[in-house]
Parts: structure tokens; C-alpha cells; sequence
């Protein structure tokens, strides 16, 4: 066996409150792309934030080459050529996408420094061509959509000179076209004797791209294995501990009374005449393209953005919902799509995040019911096993898939009649994913209408009862759950 | 798998004694032993009864602005809306009598108040230039209205507000820590304070939330101005007249009271506890190093030092946490 490149053992952190990581070990060789897979809270991040230089391991040592190292900060990691993509973006919107590339490390010329602009933007064009990344090295970063600024993430880390590169989730928002264009540039960076540690919840990736793989558990290396020596299924149990049986727990039920009708939403240059009814019991998915307007359909529902035109109907009643406390008071949640940004108050307890909603309701003599907010938040952080030494944790030090719990346990305190789920399964793991689907057939099990706006059309087929697609702000197609097959929606996404 | 618990199963605080809440009131004893020690007249009860007087001015608007600064934003106002009270207070006295003064004066700071939170809430212009140029208008409006002159002349009931007693506490000091006790539970105990942190944490998702956000971030400039005014009328109290000189810098030495307490600017968290810590930091210091005759030019370093230093170790607390 060559020396490694990488070698970490016995690798041990805790956090107040939670033990992180616990003896675990990990290598790499050069030209391996070795993946690391585990459910939300497993440690994953935990691991590479240590190999990065971002956390210091409690226990453990760390050989690069067989030289033991100790990273006091991320830059001592990116000087030993260790280089990281987060799931979090680390660009600087204002600035250009060549700035942003070279942020750090800026072509210089003479003794005072001046930055070679024309230098940087030369080889920001060279670099993002050689990937395949069709985006303007001169326009600013805040111009760009989810996917693209990705790719700009991941082409900043390779214009370092890398010999190991990890990436956290790179092709979570990611395009089918995008993400063989990340394969093809992962590929040649093997030829080229690089490392890649490579994080992802997508398992059939790994048969494509992945060398070996790591298996995580609660903070613990369940296994290592060639690919291809280990089924899918067996990494899935070896993640959650337990079979999986039915990745789309769907249940029959019948629909009810319509709930909402929707009529010739309008909102200039993003949404065109949108129709749609939605009736009790019923999952309406929503499928199309990133940027095709469904998120800004759940917007405009929720009056989170001002519409010019249109009708909205809650149980055959005309409502004008212009912020979202009308929404909600009109019976509606809205799961948003970014949970960070819209979903959370990362530095408040749980408890305040979960009743933030309701918390009105909650009063006695003008004070707040204390008490009150908190058996409230107890339920439903117990009903969906948020994992969590207490209630006044701030979110902040939640893993993953326990703040989207956290979301989800915000809005069924409100006990909704419509519930809007914008992906919402974005990032978070298999055995949490089926945790969601359950309890989104439960809540229509309980008369709730459910839209639900999602990019994996495997998700949209197996849990919609009929799925509306989405082009350009309209409604491009609407197809039964019998009729639906992955072929048809995405003929009517493209075109049509 | 034994340390990581489902939520409910578990009661209590759970992150157990604060220590690093710790350090303020050692810092205080501190301070209390060392000038104790270089001048007797130090801890007695005049002087500590005088320094809540004089301090209390400041108490009050610092309270106004931990709650602006939780929501995010900041309030630049108040040193000059001070002013601006002092010299309209004092001409309503003049005109209808000491009640109709007070209420006047009051009715003001809330009207300054709302004036920026409709513009801090309705426009995109920032807290800090909304706040800064209400600072320049009310401050020369205070000089317009009085032309430049102290208005004497007021009526006598007002010097029971500035010199007065409740048993042996100065009514300077019983206003205002009334107003901590009463404003401390609004933070931790209602709504209001509820979506103040809430607000500045994430607005975009308190939004979302269906929190009417704007209402309650500009509900807070409407508290600080009326807290300012307040303050105006006490100090208009002590000096007997209406000022336009009073205040000046006050609305500084109010954020520094608010972050040397240890609230963070930016927002999201925060206590008046915290606060009124901060406050009487820089009450102790400014009356020690004056029994200790220091120049109040060096009491400027100091006190600047102090809120570098105060804010510098709560950063390095946060990385080695």
C-alpha cells in the first residue's frame, strides 16, 4: 500500500453538550476520491472543519505525507495545500467572480503591490473555462443564482495550489449538466495526483465518482470500503443503523373539499397568469427548472413579495394576503427553501424559534406564557425526535437536518390547513428525508393540503398526487400521478 | 449515542453557571475596593447617592438603546433629543404649568421617537444615518427654539423631580430603576421583547414568521425617544432651566454602556442586566478618577480604553468558547 497522502487517527471532539466526533480515522491517497457519507449530525462536517483548520481536534493526530501537522487556522491549512468548498458560500457578493477566485492570493506587480487586474481576469477566464463554467469573470458574484455561485466556490478552491480538496455537498444545487462538468474537472484533477475528499447525500454518485467510501454514525467510523466491493443498500443501513424499506412512505387517502384556488397569479417578469386548485388530503408537487419561478410562487402566496394580480381562494373564501401574517392567518405556512436565511433565528433557543409563529396565542396579562411555549415546544421537538440536550440550545448549534426540524416543528405549531414545503429535503439525509416524507403523509392523512416545490423529480413522482410544472412563471404542464414519468416533466420544464 | 438526548427528556438551563457573566461585577468590586481605598469620601452615602443622580440621565437612554440595538440598528438621537425636551419642556412650563411641561416634554421624545422608527421601518435609508440626522435637527432646533440661551424661570414643583427624595433614593435614581425593572421584563417577558431579539437575529425570518416586523423595530426608537425625554426632563430638573447644551455626546456614552455591558452590536442578544452593569461601570469610574482629581480630559482615554478593552475580551471569550 503506497504511503498515504492524508492519514487522520483517532480523531475525538466534543462540543458542549454533544460528542462530535470519536475516534475516527480517515485516508486518502493521491488520486483517490474518497467519500464520506452519514445521515445530518453524523460528524462529517465536524471531521472536515478539523482538517481545515477550522476546529482543533480534543484527541487525534494528523500526518500529511507522514509528517505529523497541527492546524492552528484555516489559512495553515490552505498553505499545506489543503483546500475546502463549503455547503455555505464564502463569496463576497459585491465583488467580481475573479476577484472573488483570487481573493487572497491577487496577481501583484512591482513593490508596491499594485493588483495585475488584466492578469486576474485572464486566468479567472482560463480557469472557469477549463471547467466548463459559462459565467463572466468580470460580473459581480450577486448577479449569480445558486448553482453558479457554487461553481465559482469550487473553482476558487482549485485555483489554489491544492493537493487535497474537500468538498462538503458540491452538487446539492447543482444541475445534471453541471454536475458532469464538475465530474469531468474532479476526474482531471485525479490524473493529477490530487486527493478529494468528497461529501454527499446523494448515493448513486458514488458508484460514478467515488474511489472509497466512509461511512460516519454518530461521530463514529462505521466502515471503510472499495466502491463497488458494497451495495447501496448496505450503506444505507450501515448510515441509519437500521433497514430502510420504503424510500417514499405514500399513502393513499382520499382527497377532501378544495382548499385553495389559486387564479391568474401575476407578478411582472416573474410570474405569469398562474392557476392552480389544491384540495385536502392532497400532495399538488411542483416541479420545473431552478429559476422558472416556483419559489417566487411561494412567495407570492404567502405575500412574502407583492403580486400585481390574481385571486387566492382559502375554502371558498377571497383572500387578499399581503403580508405573511395575513398568510398565516388565512390558514397557511410556508417551509422556506433556505433555511438559514428564512427559516431560523440561529442565535435564539429552540423554544423561541418554534413558537415565534404562534407565540401570540401564548399570553397571559400581556407577559408571555413561559411555560406554555415551552410544553408547546416540547411536543413537537419531541414528536419529531430533535435531537438535543435541552430546549434553550440556540440553533445555531444544531446539526443540519435537526434545524430543519426545527422549521418543521415551527409550522405544525400552527397547525396549518395549506402547508407550502419549498425543498424540503434540500441537504439533509436519507434517514431524515423519510422522516419528512412521513410526516408530510401524515399531515394529508389529517386533511392538510400540501404543496410542495422540489428539484428532485424522484421526490416529486413518489410523493405527489398530481405535479404541476413550471417554465419561465407559468404553468407549463399538469400532469396525474398515473400520467407522470420523469421523462414528461422535464419535456415540459425545457420546453413545450 | 448516550450524550445526545431527545429534547423533552431533559429540563433546565442546561449550559449550566455562566462564569464568563462573572466578570462585570468583579470588575465592579474591583473598582469599588481600589477607589474606596484612595479616598473615604468614596463609599459614603452621599456620594453614592449623588452619583446615581447624576448617572441616571444616562441610565435611562441606555435602556432605550439596548432595545434599538438588539433590533438591529442604533440610535444617535438621544444626546440631542435630550436637548430639544429640555428647552420645549421648559417653554410649555412657562406657557401652561409644570404637568402639561412634563407631558409636553414627553409627548415630543415619543413624537422624535416615532419620526425615526417610520423611517427606519418604511425606507431603506440605515438606522445610522436616519438617527444621525435627527441628532442635527434636533440638537440645532434646541438652539433655534431657545436662541442659544438657558430659559429660566420654571416652576418649583420641577426641582422635587431633579433634587427630591423616596425615603433615601434620589427620584433621579427610583425613575430609573423603575424603568429597568419595569423595561427588563418587557424584554424577557413579552412579546414585544420576544420579537425585538427575534428581529435582530434574522428578520428575514421573524418576517416570515408573520411578525409585522417593521411595527416592532420602529416601536423601539419610539421607546428610546420617549426614554430620552425623560432624561431630558430630569436633567431640566437638576439645572432648574430649559438647556440646548445638554446631552451632548450622551447618545455615545450610552451605546458604550450598552456594549461594555456586553450586548452585542449587530444585534440578536442582549439584557438590561447587562446594561445596567455597563452603566454603572462607567457611573464608578467617571465619580472615582473625579474624587481622585484626574482630569475628566484622561477620564476620556480611560473610558474609551475601557469599552475597547470590555468589547475585545467578550471576542476573545466567544473564540475560546
Amino acid at each position: 500500500m503506497p504511503n498515504a497522502l492524508l492519514e487522520m487517527r483517532g480523531i475525538t471532539k466534543a462540543f458542549p453538550g454533544v460528542q462530535a466526533l470519536r475516534d475516527v480515522d480517515l485516508a486518502l491517497h493521491a488520486g483517490e476520491v474518497h467519500v464520506l457519507v452519514g445521515e445530518n449530525g453524523a460528524g462529517k462536517s465536524t471531521l472536515i472543519k478539523i482538517l481545515s483548520g477550522v476546529y482543533q481536534a480534543d484527541r487525534g493526530t494528523i500526518q500529511l505525507r507522514g509528517e505529523p501537522i497541527s492546524f492552528r487556522s484555516p489559512r495553515d491549512a490552505q498553505d499545506r495545500g489543503i483546500s475546502t468548498v463549503y455547503q455555505e458560500f464564502n463569496l463576497v457578493p459585491q465583488l467580481s467572480v475573479a476577484e472573488n477566485i483570487y481573493l487572497g492570493q491577487e496577481p501583484v506587480r512591482g513593490w508596491l503591490g499594485w493588483v495585475d487586474r488584466g492578469r486576474r481576469t485572464a486566468a479567472a477566464r482560463e480557469l472557469l473555462g477549463s471547467l466548463d463554467i459559462a459565467v463572466p469573470p468580470g460580473g459581480p458574484v450577486r448577479a449569480l443564482g445558486v448553482a453558479e455561485q457554487q461553481l465559482v466556490e469550487i473553482a476558487r478552491a482549485l485555483s489554489r495550489a491544492v493537493r487535497i480538496i474537500v468538498m462538503d455537498e458540491p452538487t446539492a444545487a447543482l444541475t445534471a449538466h453541471e454536475i458532469r462538468g464538475l465530474f469531468a474537472s474532479i476526474r482531471a484533477l485525479k490524473t493529477r495526483g490530487v486527493g478529494v475528499i468528497y461529501i454527499s447525500h446523494r448515493l448513486e454518485e458514488l458508484a460514478e465518482i467515488g474511489d472509497r467510501v466512509t461511512v460516519l454514525r454518530d461521530g463514529q467510523r462505521v466502515g471503510t470500503a472499495r466502491v463497488g466491493e458494497v451495495s447501496t443498500d448496505a450503506i444505507i443501513r450501515m448510515m441509519v443503523g437500521r433497514e430502510v424499506r420504503e424510500k417514499y412512505p405514500k399513502t393513499a387517502v382520499a382527497p377532501g373539499e378544495e382548499v385553495l384556488r389559486v387564479q391568474g397569479l401575476t407578478r411582472p417578469g416573474v410570474l405569469t397568469d398562474v392557476s392552480f386548485s389544491l384540495r385536502r388530503g392532497e400532495i399538488l408537487g411542483i416541479a420545473g427548472l431552478v429559476g422558472a419561478g416556483r419559489t417566487e410562487l411561494a412567495l407570492a402566496l404567502f405575500g412574502a413579495v407583492p403580486v400585481a394580480g390574481g385571486t387566492v381562494t382559502i375554502k371558498g373564501r377571497t383572500v387578499r394576503v399581503r403580508s405573511p401574517r395575513d398568510a398565516i392567518r388565512a390558514g397557511m405556512a410556508l417551509l422556506p427553501e433556505d433555511r438559514k436565511r428564512q427559516g431560523l433565528v440561529l442565535v435564539q433557543p429552540i423554544v423561541t424559534n418554534i413558537t415565534l409563529p404562534v407565540v401570540s396565542r401564548l399570553q397571559r396579562w400581556g407577559l408571555l406564557d413561559r411555560r406554555g411555549m415551552r410544553a408547546l415546544a416540547r411536543r413537537f421537538a419531541g414528536a419529531l425526535r430533535i435531537v438535543t440536550p435541552d430546549l434553550d440550545r440556540r440553533v445555531a448549534y444544531l446539526s443540519g437536518g435537526n434545524q430543519q426540524k426545527v422549521v418543521l416543528a415551527k409550522w405544525l405549531a400552527t397547525r396549518s390547513e395549506i402547508v407550502i414545503f419549498d425543498e424540503p429535503t434540500r441537504g439533509i439525509d436519507v434517514g431524515a428525508k423519510i422522516e419528512v416524507y412521513q410526516l408530510m403523509s401524515d399531515l394529508v392523512a389529517q386533511g392538510t393540503g400540501i404543496l410542495m416545490i422540489s428539484s428532485e423529480l424522484p421526490e416529486v413522482l413518489g410523493m405527489s398526487d398530481r405535479i404541476l410544472v413550471m417554465r419561465r412563471g407559468r404553468v407549463a404542464g399538469e400532469f396525474s400521478r398515473e400520467d407522470a414519468t420523469a421523462e414528461r416533466l422535464m419535456a415540459a420544464a425545457l420546453a413545450g | 449515542m448516550d450524550e445526545r438526548v431527545a429534547a423533552g427528556t431533559l429540563r433546565g438551563r442546561g449550559e449550566g453557571v455562566r462564569w464568563e457573566r462573572l466578570g462585570l461585577p468583579v470588575v465592579l468590586v474591583l473598582l469599588g475596593i481600589v477607589f474606596g481605598a484612595a479616598n473615604r469620601n468614596f463609599l459614603t452615602a452621599a456620594n453614592l447617592s449623588n452619583v446615581a443622580r447624576q448617572y441616571s440621565p444616562l441610565a435611562l437612554i441606555s435602556i432605550g438603546q439596548t432595545f434599538v440595538i438588539i433590533n438591529g440598528g442604533i440610535d444617535l438621537t438621544v444626546g440631542a433629543l435630550m436637548a430639544l425636551t429640555s428647552v420645549c419642556a421648559a417653554l410649555a412650563m412657562l406657557a401652561w404649568g409644570f404637568a402639561p411641561g412634563v407631558l409636553a416634554g414627553l409627548a415630543l421624545g415619543t413624537a422624535v421617537g416615532a419620526a425615526n422608527g417610520v423611517l427606519v421601518a418604511r425606507t431603506p435609508i440605515p438606522p445610522f444615518i436616519v438617527t444621525l440626522g435627527a441628532l442635527s435637527m434636533a440638537r440645532g432646533a434646541a438652539f433655534t427654539i431657545s436662541g442659544g440661551q438657558p430659559i429660566s424661570g420654571l416652576p418649583t414643583p420641577l426641582l422635587w423631580l431633579g433634587s427630591g427624595a423616596i425615603g433615601p433614593v434620589p427620584v433621579p435614581a427610583a425613575v430609573a430603576l423603575a424603568a429597568f425593572v419595569i423595561f427588563h421584563i418587557v424584554l424577557t417577558r413579552t412579546r414585544f421583547g420576544l420579537y425585538t431579539l427575534a428581529i435582530g437575529g434574522n428578520e428575514e425570518a421573524t418576517r416570515l414568521s408573520g411578525v409585522p416586523t417593521g411595527w416592532y423595530k420602529g416601536m423601539a426608537y419610539v421607546l428610546s425617544g420617549l426614554l430620552a425625554a425623560t432624561a431630558g426632563l430630569i436633567l431640566t430638573a437638576r439645572t432648574f432651566s430649559g438647556q440646548p447644551t445638554i446631552g451632548e455626546s450622551q447618545e455615545l456614552y450610552a451605546i458604550a454602556s450598552v456594549v461594555i455591558g456586553g450586548t452585542r452590536l449587530g444585534g440578536g442578544e442582549g439584557s438590561l442586566v447587562r446594561t445596567f452593569l455597563g452603566v454603572l461601570v462607567i457611573a464608578i469610574l467617571g465619580n472615582g478618577l473625579n474624587l481622585l482629581n484626574v482630569s475628566s480630559f484622561i477620564q476620556m482615554i480611560l473610558i474609551g480604553l475601557i469599552i475597547v478593552l470590555a468589547v475585545g475580551t467578550d471576542f476573545v471569550r466567544e473564540r475560546i468558547r
